[in-house]
């Protein structure tokens, strides 16, 4: 699903934010991207959206070659890639419906569809109700609940989320972790970064730590390898 | 398909929202674009009349067809009497040196002066007037070779040189209004460009979001160039609504000038023809305007790829 080849990304400003990540994720994997802030995670989830392209190396996501991939193609390609945002990006004057429907909204998909898949998606995230609901009425736990919901509207196989328990409490996080493991049990790729160590701690899941810009370690279901991190 | 044309008119009824949730800055930047649109509109409409009006007074061209010297006053006559009967003449004048002598003592003070004269320099003269059918340059100018090549006429004379000059500050004035179109023509998507980076601005967020979920840059445009081209349908309306206004309040003042010209010359106003032309006109530069906005703000969000 998703692999890296000594993959380099130097920012416009001489910032080589990553130096060479060689990494595999094979399909109906879940993995946790963390390290410490500045280590080149949200870099790295940028790349996988083609957000940013890579200066160097070999990335394939979806089985697309990120570097030559005609910008033209790029939405169609972010369509099977599902994102999560640490602050989720509701668009705050649409309710929660329209919301979660944007992305089948942008391609042909007919009303009744957009209706159906919305309904499931709130549904697997446990929103059913409140669809008219705009944005701000609801939780902070229940945004990010509705970004979810948005980002596997698509039916994607992959699913990538940038921090999605940053601003959650504890108890919240955990939550979201458990949401993540049902969506990745039904068969969808998930890569999670954080920098929230307890949040990987004894879940069992696959963690890959980038330090300075490369992948310092893989351990499955280990004690964090880094000092320094809360 | 359907879907297809459901987006469509989605797209078009929320950017007839957009623009009805701010209804003064939206009349605002239509009355700026209608009178960009309206002013070559009034000047096309002017010149139009004028170039009628020329053309209502062509009547008037005249030929003065000077005969030579040693022919008779007889000869002269029915020279007059066979030009009276060719086809496009409408009046035949004939003035005879003697007539004409009468008059250059008249009208020059000269008097006794001319005495002195052995005998009267001036030739017959026939003053000629096509009819208007025929006081097109071609006509008077074929008109004019057919009399010169008469063994009995000197010399032909064209008296449309006031005509001649009007024709060329016409066509001055044309070029001169193309040039204020096409200057109108770049502020009209100027302000329609403006207005829409304005609202492209506003909706900064939900433009990133759609295309973070893969929304297109055709899909993300769209609405802005339904917005443009309803800033332009409403600028070319009312665009016309003022140069028929204009039109109107200039009639009378026109008839009366006419009038006192002996015409029955009316100002025409702008038609059904020139409304869909300038609705046309403004549908078209305020698409571009939105396009060239929307196009410009993609492009700096699609830098990095
Ligand atoms: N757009 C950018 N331009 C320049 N430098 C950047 C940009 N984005 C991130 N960086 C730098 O790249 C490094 C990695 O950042 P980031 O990927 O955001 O790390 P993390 O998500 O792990 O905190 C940091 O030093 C950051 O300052
Ligand atoms: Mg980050």
């Amino acid at each position: 699903m998703i692999s890296f080849d000594r993959v380099v990304k130097r920012y416009p400003n001489g910032r080589e934010a990553l130096a060479g990540v060689t990494l595999e994720i094979a399909a109906g994997e879940m993995v946790v991207l963390t390290g410490r802030s500045g280590a080149g995670k949200s870099t790295l989830l940028k790349l996988i959206a083609l957000l940013e392209r890579p200066t160097r190396g070999r990335a394939i996501v979806n089985g697309v070659n990120l570097s030559d991939l005609p910008a033209k193609r790029i939405p169609a390609f972010r369509r099977g890639v599902g994102m999560v945002f640490q602050d989720h990006k509701l668009l705050p004057n649409n309710d929660v419906f329209d919301n979660v429907a944007l992305p089948l909204v942008v391609t042909d998909t007919s009303l009744r569809e957009i209706d159906k898949r919305v309904r499931a998606a709130l549904d697997q995230v446990g929103l059913l109700g409140k669809e008219r609901q705009l944005p701000e009425e609801l939780s902070v736990g229940e945004q990010q609940r509705v970004g979810i919901a948005r980002a596997i509207v698509g039916r994607p196989p992959l699913l990538i989320a940038d921090e999605p328990t940053g601003n959650l409490d504890p108890e919240l996080a955990v939550e979201m972790m458990t949401l993540f493991r049902r969506l990745n049990s039904v068969g969808v790729t998930v890569l999670l970064a954080t920098h929230d160590l307890h949040l990987v701690r004894e879940s069992g899941l696959r963690e890959v730590v980038l330090e300075g810009g490369t992948v310092h370690d893989h351990t499955v279901g280990a004690l964090p390898t880094i000092k320094g991190v809360r | 398909m359907g879907s297809w044309l459901a987006r469509h008119l989605h797209a078009l009824v929320s950017s007839t929202g957009n623009l009805a949730r701010a209804p003064l800055a939206t009349a605002l930047t239509v009355a700026v674009m209608a009178l960009a649109l309206a002013l070559p509109q009034s000047l096309l409409t002017l010149v139009r009349n004028t170039t009628s009006a020329t053309g209502n007074l062509s009547g008037t061209i005249t030929l003065t067809a000077y005969l030579k010297p040693e022919v008779g006053e007889q000869k002269a006559d029915q020279l007059a009497r066979s030009t009276r009967a060719r086809s496009g003449v409408a009046r035949v004048e004939l003035i005879t040196a003697t007539q004409a002598m009468t008059e250059f003592r008249r009208n020059s003070g000269l008097g006794a002066a001319l005495d002195v004269l052995p005998e009267n320099p001036l030739p017959h003269v026939l003053i000629v007037t096509p009819v208007p059918s025929a006081s097109d340059r071609a006509s008077v100018e074929n008109l004019r070779t057919a009399l010169a090549a008469w063994p009995e006429i000197e010399l032909v004379q064209l008296d449309s040189d006031w005509i001649n000059r009007i024709t060329a500050i016409l066509s001055v004035l044309h070029a001169v209004l193309w040039m204020i179109t096409a200057l109108l023509a770049a502020a009209v998507i100027a302000v329609v460009g403006n207005t829409v980076r304005l609202e492209i601005q506003a909706r900064r967020t939900e433009i990133e979001v759609t295309k973070l979920v893969g929304g297109t840059n055709a899909f993300v445009r769209r609405p802005f160039l339904y917005t443009g081209l309803l800033y332009g349908l409403m600028a070319g309306a009312l665009a016309w609504l003022i140069v028929a206004a204009a039109i109107l309040s200039l009639r009378s003042a026109v008839r009366e000038l006419a009038q006192a010209y002996g015409s029955q010359f009316v100002l025409a106003g702008p038609g059904l023809h020139e409304l869909g032309w300038l609705a046309a006109a403004g549908a078209l530069l305020g698409w571009l305007g939105a396009w060239l906005a929307a196009s410009g703000h993609l492009a700096r969000i699609d830098r990095n790829n």
